[in-house]
């Protein structure tokens, strides 16, 4: 029983320390509970530019911290998320956003797939109405009687 | 019907047969690039070339003699040099006998920001290797570093009379780099 109840309690405690790992240290965050939740959103967007694949909210890089620090203070002297941003993109350019900005250089980005699905979808569809549609619309000419006559006999003779 | 659409439709047909093939001729150029052993997939394309040098204003390192650095000191002159060091970055030592040279054969107006270093271990560094920096600014808080959108240390600079950054490299200089990409810019600016 003693044994049972010792494996729930780690078993909880182990439960208790999932999730994922914060980069995100106690004092760096600010009072402002909306202001702060801004902040984490802005961060999840904004790439490392040290660690490249991660966001700087969860890279425990000294400049990913740096750069979460500045958004805290430029949001709390009252910038817009959008103002974070450009000030962030005047420096490090679109390659600090993690979601790619929609013009012209990343239309391929942004709408390949989709390009690529409708061609598929159109190359599918064409090759099926191909399929369905009927002899007389395909240019074949129909039987006429008499031939109809000769296709009876002939498959009648190979039965025999 | 008329005579024409079966034969545009067998057009049109032949045209979407082409399709996969050119996606996949692109998806394989695209790949070829890729694999480029020329190319550095971690190389971070610079948004402040041909920008002017953003402002701002960095005491001198406490304890060294070198006067400290501002957005005024890289106008002016010629074409200057603005590296980021530290005395913790251990390719800062290896590029370190490179720049003093740069500065010494070819007179070339070298300016340093050291960046998110100890002072005592700056001054100790420089004592130790040499200190061929015209000016240092001490970059305590590293935001001076994230005005010039840099990415670690080191990295290097060139900024016109006009103050425009002409060149930038992240990463240590090399002999090859300074010969092939480096002297040209300055030349061309000189």
């Amino acid at each position: 029983m003693r044994l049972a109840a010792a494996l729930a309690l780690l078993l909880l405690a182990g439960l208790s320390a999932w999730g994922p790992a914060l980069a995100v240290e106690p004092e760096e965050m600010l009072d402002d509970p909306e202001l702060e939740a801004r902040a984490r959103d802005i961060s999840k967007d904004v790439r490392c530019v040290v660690c490249q694949n991660e966001s700087i909210d969860s890279s425990n890089a000294g400049i990913a911290r740096d750069l979460r620090i500045l958004i805290r203070e430029r949001l709390q002297t009252g910038d817009s998320d959008r103002e974070v941003f450009d000030f962030l993109t005047a420096r490090y350019g679109d390659f600090v956003l993690l979601k790619p900005p929609v013009r012209p250089a990343t239309y391929l980005l942004w709408f390949g797939p989709a390009a690529v699905l409708i061609l598929g979808g159109l190359g599918l569809a064409v090759f099926l109405l191909r399929r369905r549609r009927p002899a007389a619309q395909s240019g074949v000419p129909e039987l006429t009687p008499e031939e109809r006559g000769r296709l009876a006999k002939l498959l009648k003779e190979r039965r025999e | 019907m008329s005579e024409a659409t079966p034969r545009t439709m067998k057009i049109l047909i032949r045209v979407l047969f082409i399709v996969p093939l050119l996606i996949f001729a692109g998806t394989l150029g695209y790949l070829y690039f890729g694999l480029d052993p020329q190319r550095d997939p971690r190389a971070v394309p610079s948004a402040l070339l041909d920008k002017p040098a953003p402002d701002f204003e960095l005491p001198a390192v406490p304890g060294l003699q070198t006067p400290g650095l501002s957005r005024g000191d890289l106008e002016g002159g010629g074409p200057v040099l603005l590296n980021v060091f530290a005395s913790w970055c251990v390719p800062c030592r290896a590029e370190h006998p490179l720049l003093s040279e740069l500065v010494e054969s070819r007179g070339v107006t070298l300016y340093g920001i050291d960046y998110k270093d100890k002072a005592e271990d700056a001054v100790a560094w420089l004592e130790e290797l040499g200190n061929p920096y015209a000016a240092i600014g001490h970059d305590d808080s590293g935001r001076a570093g994230i005005e010039w959108g840099i990415t670690g240390v080191p990295e290097t600079f060139v900024i016109d009379g006009d103050g425009t950054i002409r060149y930038r490299h992240a990463g240590p200089l090399t002999r090859q780099l300074i010969e092939e990409e480096l002297l040209p810019v300055l030349e061309q600016l000189r």
